[in-house]
């Protein structure tokens, strides 16, 4: 039998998963949660007691609906799991995982990647403090285990998440100061018209959580600093939209900027990249089913920023387009695919109201750093580039700036940006990290005995 | 001591005892070692690279910022590990580390 992989076990991974088992194939699925899920329709440990409406809100319904659509093909037997399992490379049909402290490897035939997103982030002054977090740490952390990240807590960025977030905070109890939006007003009014088009009901649901922010949110900021002590923040100094200083107390910040897609896999198995205007990223070229190359399909937020809904059905559309290419009997996807534009105009609006603030990171001052994992300061690689020259992999060879264990994870845009800044050109122009394996850091004893 | 995080709910759990820098401290079950430490205390680590504390950032395993070391040797990353009782957790590299 042909051997499907499946990576990541989130919305994209389950449906795509489903489609296979219901064409009699025997998928692979490998996570690294340890309960199936994702993010975003993360479950907590097996003792937690918080129902699914609690939990999910308004997307209650589908999250039971894909956790039981997961949880019985598993007690049927018609998949293979790994959870709390990290690919670390592919290649040459062979996937190399950590599990258990200990390096493995299986062989496959065809890949659907379905690794999902990290928060697009920008650096601010003061954000390499313990006490600041993103925004899908900010909700995972009271999803998955009940705790605020914080007494005070100042959310900041822009995105649905912002709102998301800040609402599911504040209704769990939870003491949010401040949410402070880079996107201006004018922006995004102009992308909700967008929104409203393509999904009148989400982007309303939308407005009502906003609502539920009141006084706390704040539009079209611009974020100075985040100023801490020798145990964490102790407030984000900000300016309002009409450019006044503003300052928010708080022992807590949670940043993010929407969402980047999580790609190294992919460009281990050789799938192209293009730079994408609408989501200031890179991304995969891929044909409408998911189609990166030969064998390797991709799916979710890890191809392109769609949500989860959108995540839903680009998992049946990989693994319908796997399907066909192994000469079996696909679903009809016209439907999909018409259902899946829509959620693309969607996402296109999305992007227009909560653009990437490109601005405020060129004019990072020099010592803000820039790479949390190693420290490296805006000034630091805006004085490596006279000797690497205006090229992203160069400069990470030289200055260090993307090599550390996140693996440019959360310093790669940022870094793209100040770059281009200082040619005058855009992010597209100075390259893209490329990704190398392991893609997660691996202890050595993984790989060998330590006590031969 | 007071720590960064704060229980909103599920806080109807067995708890677990584990030792932080020597220090006996009490988690509760199905917390991730991450929380059982940012409820006694307001960081993780320290950084190697800065003067600065570190706490975790991205709370899905694709950061690397809360690894952390154990006095038996291995280090974990503190998000996606499991509070098991008695584990011996540190905050700084061990005294006979040759690199500290």
């Amino acid at each position: 039998m042909t051997r499907v992989l499946i990576v990541g076990a989130g919305p994209a991974g389950i449906r795509a998963a489903e489609t296979l088992v219901e064409a009699g194939l025997h998928p692979i699925i490998v996570d690294e949660g340890a309960r199936a899920g994702g993010q975003i329709y993360r479950r907590p440990p097996e003792n937690f007691r918080r129902s699914s409406k609690v939990l999910y809100g308004s997307e209650a319904g589908k999250a039971d609906a894909l956790h039981d659509c997961f949880e019985r093909m598993l007690s049927q037997g018609s998949l293979s799991y790994h959870p709390n399992a990290s690919i670390l490379g592919l290649g040459a049909g062979q996937a190399q995982f950590l599990r258990a402290g200990k390096v493995d490897s299986l062989a496959y035939d065809k890949v659907i990647l379905a690794t999902g997103a990290t928060d697009r982030m920008a650096p601010v002054p003061g954000w390499q403090n313990a006490g600041v977090y993103s925004l899908g740490a900010t909700q995972i952390a009271l999803k998955a285990q009940g705790v605020a990240l914080g007494r005070r807590m100042v959310l900041a960025g822009s995105g649905p998440l912002l709102t998301l977030v800040a609402a599911q905070l504040i209704k769990a109890g939870a003491n949010v100061e401040a949410v402070l939006d880079t996107a201006p007003l004018q922006k995004q009014a102009a992308g909700f018209v967008g929104m409203a088009m393509a999904r009148p009901v989400v982007a309303i649901r939308g407005l009502l959580l906003r609502a539920q922010l009141g006084r706390r949110y704040h539009a079209g900021v611009r974020l100075d600093q985040i100023e801490a002590s020798d145990t964490g923040p102790t407030a984000v100094h900000w300016r309002d939209a009409a450019g006044r200083a503003r300052i928010s107390a708080c022992d807590m910040v949670g940043m993010g900027w929407h969402l980047k897609a999580e790609t190294q896999l992919a460009d281990l198995v050789g799938v192209p990249f293009d730079w994408d205007d609408t989501s200031a990223q890179w991304l995969q070229r891929t044909d409408a089913f998911g189609r990166g190359a030969d064998g390797v399909y991709l799916a979710g937020d890890g191809m392109r920023i769609l949500g989860s809904d959108g995540a839903e059905l680009a998992g049946k559309l990989a693994a319908t387009a796997c399907l066909t290419d192994m000469g079996l009997a696909a679903p009809e996807a016209k439907v999909v695919l018409k259902n899946i534009s829509r959620m693309q105009r969607f996402a296109k609006a999305v992007h227009r109201s909560f653009p990437w603030p490109a601005q405020m990171v060129r004019d990072l001052p020099d010592d803000t750093v820039l790479c949390r994992c190693e420290n490296i300061s805006a000034g630091a690689l805006r004085a490596t580039i006279d000797q690497s020259g205006p090229e992203m992999n160069r400069a990470k060879s030289l200055g260090r700036v993307g090599m550390g264990r996140c693996q440019g994870r959360y310093c790669q845009l940022a870094g793209a940006e100040v770059i281009a800044a200082q040619i005058g050109g855009q992010p597209s122009q100075v390259g893209r990290l490329r990704g190398q394996p392991p893609v997660r850091p691996v202890p050595i004893e993984a790989y060998v005995d330590p006590n031969p | 001591m007071t720590g960064q995080l704060v229980r909103l709910a599920e806080t109807e759990r067995g708890s677990i005892p584990f030792y932080l820098d020597g220090h006996l401290f009490e988690g509760l079950e199905g917390d991730t070692v991450l929380t059982a430490i940012l409820m006694a205390r307001r960081f993780l680590r320290r950084a190697e690279f800065g003067p600065e504390n570190r706490g975790g950032f991205c709370l899905m395993g694709a950061c690397q910022d809360c690894w952390i070391w154990q006095e038996t040797g291995p280090r974990l990353r503190a998000c996606s590990t499991a509070l098991v009782a008695g584990m011996r957790l540190l905050s700084d590299v061990p005294d006979d580390w040759p690199a500290a």
